[in-house]
């Protein structure tokens, strides 16, 4: 029991990681608490189901395409709203309440083009493999092998390409990013594909684990995610992937018998939000930021 | 268009546009003054609400004692929040709010036991007797009615919630200009200069954190009143972003910003229900309803880009310096 639920908190946690990062990164640069995040998500996973229900690709080509839309879509989000709001210097709140109306504006347009019922890729839902204990449907399965290549390739990214450490550097301290001669314009452009990327990928696997999903959805995975983001430190990528997987195996395993009888499952949403609260309690600038100096 | 003129659906619209101008007056209180960015006030209204209900159909409470309680509760709940949280950053804790109205609305779905469930009020004592909390409430705004000469509940209920929130709109207004309300705008602008001075900055933002909980708290007595019957789903995130925009629409930093936010975001999300003119009259009522709020979504962003500071407010405290 104990490997099953282990096996399935890498799962949610992956995926909580992997849209950690696009928050994250997004609050560093450009200080946007962004609230479509959970609706992008979402549309990048219709998109997959369109290519994939619709046009009748295979699930990969089907996840690509969406991620690809996505991004897309982030890239003309960004500069039919987030650029003209730089560029009148609008502050946290402005940018808040914007991204508030754009996740409206996101969800009701996936209402108006999918309907509000459940859908589901066309995957086979009884192929399921034996590991010891541990059984995963093959969903499962390919969400970890995706994510944690996802993972892995995000991580070299932001370690080594020199267009990934910018994106830190400029998350960490812009000012002193934009001093040294950095094209903020084109890193922002960047990340935006890069979170626009990442959330069609997260929405896709989020929506194929769950295996029904509906416009809402989104939404219900965007606050763990903001947890995650919230206890890995606001704008810290590395945080936000430590943080994602750890919500994720923390929300599946207090479910378990040998932890003081187990949590019902019911309440695993509020374990998400009770261990932010404890974690930040413990560290209040998150896993991986850095304490403030006065 | 017979719904347009009907009395009954303006007071409706003017009865929403009350309660959520206490609701917001909160936020007012303690992101206007004190600078907290409390993305969790949904919770406070609700504990507000649960409270009322819970002691009138449980403990067979009179009405006129549970509702103190229920304001005092969602106080409580500010105070709790405030306790740890409040010691983190301004995102951080924003971040945390936004948490524990989702532990309260989880709470309140689980707990069917306390609180009814997912069914709501109604099953409050459980499945099969349909609980109800209201009549009290309802035998007062008869009486008052009647002795004002009034037939019509809504509007009965029109006067009661505007009396009440013109009251504590007033009471905000001077609060603001005491030395209290002083040292939160010193607070709010300067944390360190303000402690350098050796103001308990904890201390203070932690009783505008609760003053704006009790306002939620009374926001939501009013909402339970107003529909007689509520449940989990009432208390959805997105209530506390209605807030949110109704604060920027009327303007940050001043009281009597809010109601005039509140009525224009009332009057605004009524309007778009009359959408029945062609090319909306070829939607069904579904997709009517989602073009309504794809609309405001919109307006939403024409908003931020183009009056920042909303209806009332001042432009530098949207912008960066």
């Amino acid at each position: 029991m104990f490997w099953q639920l282990l096996a399935n908190g890498l799962v949610t946690g992956s995926v909580y990681a992997i849209a950690a990062i696009g928050v994250s990164l997004l609050y560093g640069l450009l200080r946007l608490v962004n609230f479509a995040h959970g609706d992008l998500m979402a549309l990048g996973a219709f998109l997959s189901y369109l290519a994939n229900a619709a046009f009748g690709w295979p699930m990969a080509a089907a996840a690509l395409a969406g991620m690809a839309a996505t991004a897309a879509l982030a890239v003309v989000c960004d500069a039919l709203l987030w650029r003209p709001l730089r560029r009148r210097r609008a502050g946290f709140m402005s940018l808040f309440l914007a991204s508030i109306g754009l996740a409206l504006v996101l969800r009701q347009a996936i209402l108006l083009l999918w309907g509000p019922q459940p859908r589901s890729y066309d995957v086979d839902p009884f192929k399921v493999y034996a590991l010891g204990d541990v059984r995963l449907s093959l969903a499962q399965t390919a969400t970890i092998v995706v994510a944690s290549a996802a993972i892995a390739a995000i991580a070299v990214f932001l370690a080594r390409s020199a267009t990934g450490r910018v994106m830190r550097a400029m998350a960490d301290d812009r000012a002193l990013a934009q001093l040294s001669g950095i094209d903020v314009n084109r890193v922002i452009l960047l990340t935006w594909v890069l979170a626009g990327l990442t959330a069609g990928l997260a929405g896709t696997l989020a929506a194929l684990v769950q295996g029904s999903f509906d416009p809402n959805f989104g939404f219900q995975l965007l606050l763990p995610v903001f947890a995650a983001v919230v206890l890995g430190g606001i704008g810290s990528a590395y945080g936000a992937l430590a943080g994602g997987l750890a919500l994720g195996l923390a929300t599946e395993l207090s479910t378990w018998e040998g932890f003081a009888g187990g949590v019902e499952p019911a309440y695993k949403p509020v374990v998400a939000f009770t261990v932010l609260i404890g974690g930040l309690l413990l560290r209040p600038q998150g896993l991986f930021g850095r304490a403030r100096v006065v | 268009m017979s719904v347009l003129s009907s009395a009954e659906f303006w007071a409706f619209v003017g009865v929403m546009a009350g309660i959520y101008t206490l609701f917001t007056l909160g936020l007012q209180i303690q992101f206007g003054l004190a600078g907290l960015l409390n993305f969790g006030q949904v919770a406070f209204m609700a504990v507000g609400a649960y409270t009322m209900a819970i002691l009138v159909v449980k403990q067979g409470w009179s009405m006129w004692l549970a509702a103190p309680l229920g304001i005092a509760a969602a106080a409580l709940a500010g105070l709790l929040v405030g306790l740890p949280a409040l010691r983190l950053r301004g995102d951080y804790f924003a971040i945390v709010t936004i948490a524990f109205s989702e532990i309260v609305r989880w709470v309140a779905t689980n707990e069917d036991r306390l609180t009814g469930g997912s069914q709501g009020t109604i099953n409050l004592r459980g499945e099969g007797v349909a609980a109800q909390y209201n009549g009290q409430w309802e035998r007062f705004q008869g009486w008052l009615g009647e002795q004002l000469g009034i037939g019509s509940k809504d509007v009965v209920m029109l006067l009661l919630v505007w009396s009440v929130a013109l009251l504590l709109l007033w009471v905000a207004g001077r609060l603001a200009r005491t030395p209290w309300g002083r040292v939160l705008r010193a607070i709010r602008e300067d944390e360190d200069a303000a402690a350098s001075v050796g103001k308990p900055v904890f201390r203070y933002r932690l009783q505008a954190l609760s003053l704006g909980a009790a306002a939620a708290g009374l926001a939501g007595l009013f909402y339970a009143w107003q529909f007689g019957f509520f449940s989990p789903d009432d208390f959805q995130p997105l209530i506390t972003f209605f807030g949110w925009m109704i604060l920027i629409l009327g303007g940050v930093g001043r009281v009597w910003a809010v109601p005039v936010g509140a009525v224009v975001f009332g009057f605004l999300f009524a309007a778009t229900r009359f959408f029945d003119f062609p090319p909306f009259s070829y939607l069904d009522s579904a997709d009517r309803a989602y073009v309504r709020l794809l609309l405001i979504g919109l307006l939403i962003i024409a908003l931020v880009l183009l009056r920042p500071q909303g209806i009332l407010g001042r432009r530098q405290e949207m912008v960066l310096e």
